[in-house]
């Protein structure tokens, strides 16, 4: 074998490597961050520790503040009902959207990809002005709202794209077979699209869990509504100096649940941007 | 079940999908919708089935107007081309399905679904997913699943094009068998002649949404009423020259440059004096002989049973069935005897036939 016949396949691979190794560092680092009292570059200076996780025990800012649970539970509260709220819309609006034909049908499909495109920051003083008469500013209900709001667009995108897929035959045949168009939908299209389910889902979940601006924007500071990536920014106050070891403990905290759902439903998340139902057939 | 339809019409805006077909189905009939795609014979199945809304015109089953039915309430099966099975389900709840909207109990529900599917064949595949069935057994499938709630009108869409041309032709004898023995009234959609010549009892040949014809295959094949019928229908396909007929000394004489066939007075009359007329003649009506009109040998093609010769006649050419033990070649020199009572005369303007006009 000669050398270039060597070197030739190890050069995608040499490639790829570099490219991640920024990020691959940039983990290795949180974590042995969040485990040591201090660190210089890449190494632990003092030993390894567990005090950064303290806040697991008592709230790092002192009393009145939530605990890191109610945080937690707070953010579960936000991203699960985006997850249930935008799957149920977008997969009754994108049907519709796919298969229906209403008045209005176009102009409501562009629309909804104006809205997707729509820079969500420049909508944040309105959106303050209706939470504040609604009496849901400073609420999780109130955030929750307003995020479903901004994932819908495009989940209703993603799953007409999903719709568009499955054949019409299947949809004529269970008609003739006796069922409804409800029903049809329910027991003959909705499962031969779970793949697309799961990914929206998925997605839905991870947007709502990270989300910073609109929680940041419509609750106030560290307080009782106060999500995970609010709580994070707390750290960084302009008086105090910074802990990064307690903020690296509360991102890698933080970063678990979606590393666990990266981990399990990668092929899923692929299926989103390949663009197709692979579940079809 | 008898099926009527009447000035039967689907419009989408300015695009006509049917254009007031006309036809009758009687009671255990097999029908054929036979044209090219896109010549609204699958628009006219859907129609039939409930899926779309006729723009005008009426669908009866037995005299009683449907138009307003759902799919669901008009008791009718279909076959897809493609198969349309339900992924997510096994065998038997593709099978069962119609029954289980029906309500059936459960175990009527799994007796008939086992029965259905043994006459198909794939009885001890009922544990299994769609896909992990080959395309005839997805097929036999789908048969089963519009068999099993015992349909009034069994309707089929392209069902076969999607399968390997030898399973097609067991497949076509298996549903022709089977809708015989049922006696369930069917219209079978297909872009292939054969298949509607070999199964169907009528079929209706339609082209750009208008129905050009509908009897039986023999009359079909022996008597087509429009140049397009001529065309389709036959393989391979009617032979066309554009002729002028006269009338010299009591005879018919078909006559172009290079060509004079005396015709039959019965088919000459109906030409005589009309100008420029098409010709028709199919390949299989033609011989070659020591005497006749001579042509020269433009291509050979071998079919295997038969070598289908181009014969250059003047500027036409006609397409001929020839014994391949003959070793013809190209170039070579050949005289064609007409079998003259066989020939078709069209009207090159309304291309209709000039001899089977009611």
């Amino acid at each position: 074998m000669t050398l270039r016949q060597r070197i030739g396949p190890a050069i995608p691979y040499a490639l790829l490597v570099i490219t991640v190794l920024p990020i691959v560092v940039g983990y290795f680092w949180l974590v042995l961050n969040s485990f040591s009292a201090r660190t210089e570059g890449l190494l632990p200076v003092g030993g390894l520790a567990l005090e950064n996780w303290s806040f697991l025990r008592e709230t790092p800012f002192g009393r009145g503040y939530p605990s890191i649970w109610r945080v937690t539970l707070n953010t579960f509260l936000v991203a699960i009902s985006m997850t249930i709220a935008v799957v149920l819309v977008s997969s009754l609006a994108g049907y519709a959207l796919s298969r229906l034909n209403f008045p209005g049908r176009k102009s409501f499909l562009s629309l909804t990809l104006i809205l997707h495109a729509f820079p969500s920051v420049t909508l944040l003083i309105g959106i303050y002005f209706v939470l504040r008469t609604l009496k849901l500013y400073n609420t999780v209900l109130g955030v929750g709202l307003v995020m479903i709001g901004f994932e819908l667009p495009f989940g209703i995108w993603l799953m007409k794209g999903f719709f568009d897929n499955v054949s019409w035959d299947m949809e004529r045949a269970a008609l003739i077979d006796g069922a409804s168009r409800l029903r049809v939908w329910w027991e003959i299209i909705i499962p031969t699209i779970k793949p697309g389910i799961a990914a929206l889902a998925i997605f839905a979940f991870i947007s709502g869990w990270n989300a910073w601006l609109i929680p940041k924007t419509f609750t106030i500071g560290a307080g009782q509504q106060a999500t995970l990536s609010v709580y994070l920014e707390n750290f960084q106050g302009d008086t105090v100096a910074v802990q990064w070891g307690t903020v690296t403990a509360v991102g890698l905290f933080q970063l678990i649940p979606v590393a666990i759902f990266f981990l399990f439903t990668q092929d899923l998340l692929l299926s989103i941007y390949a663009g197709g139902a692979k579940g079809g057939a | 079940m008898k099926v009527q339809l009447e000035n039967l019409t689907k419009r989408w805006g300015s695009v006509v999908g049917a254009d007031h077909i006309n036809l009758e189905i009687d009671d255990g009939e097999f029908v054929a919708f036979l044209g090219p795609s896109g010549c609204g014979k699958t628009t006219t199945l859907l129609m039939v089935a409930g899926i779309y809304k006729p723009t005008e015109g009426y669908i009866k089953f037995d005299d009683r107007v449907v138009n307003h039915l759902a799919p669901k309430d008009r008791n009718v099966g279909m076959v897809f081309q493609s198969y349309a099975l339900y992924p997510h389900m096994t065998v038997l709840q593709n099978i069962s399905y119609p029954l289980k909207l029906k309500k059936v109990p459960k175990e009527e529900m799994k007796e008939r679904a086992q029965r259905v599917a043994d006459m198909m064949g794939i009885g001890h595949l009922m544990d299994r997913k769609p896909a992990q069935l080959s395309g005839g057994q997805q097929q036999r499938v789908a048969l089963g699943r519009a068999l099993v709630k015992e349909p009034n009108l069994l309707m089929f869409d392209e069902p076969l094009s999607n399968l390997d041309a030898r399973l097609r032709l067991s497949m076509r004898g298996e549903i022709k068998r089977l809708q015989m023995e049922l006696g369930i009234t069917s219209i079978y959609v297909t872009h292939d002649q054969v298949e509607a010549m070999t199964m169907a009892d009528r079929i209706a040949v339609m082209k750009e949404g208008k129905l050009q014809a509908y009897s039986p295959p023999d009359e079909l094949y022996d008597q087509p009423r429009t140049f397009f019928v001529a065309a389709f229908v036959g393989n391979p396909p009617m032979n066309f020259v554009d002729v002028e007929v006269v009338r010299e000394d009591g005879d018919y004489h078909a006559r172009r440059e290079g060509f004079d066939l005396i015709v039959p007075s019965d088919q000459g009359e109906k030409a005589v004096g009309k100008g420029s007329v098409i010709m028709g003649i199919r390949p299989e009506d033609m011989t070659l002989a020591d005497e006749g009109i001579a042509g020269e040998i433009y291509v050979v093609e071998p079919l295997g049973r038969d070598d289908l010769i181009d014969v250059r006649i003047g500027g036409a050419s006609v397409y001929v069935l020839a014994d391949p033990t003959l070793h013809l070649k190209i170039g070579d020199p050949v005289k064609l005897n007409f079998d003259a009572p066989k020939v078709q005369f069209f009207d090159p303007e309304t291309e209709q036939s000039l001899l089977w006009t009611d």
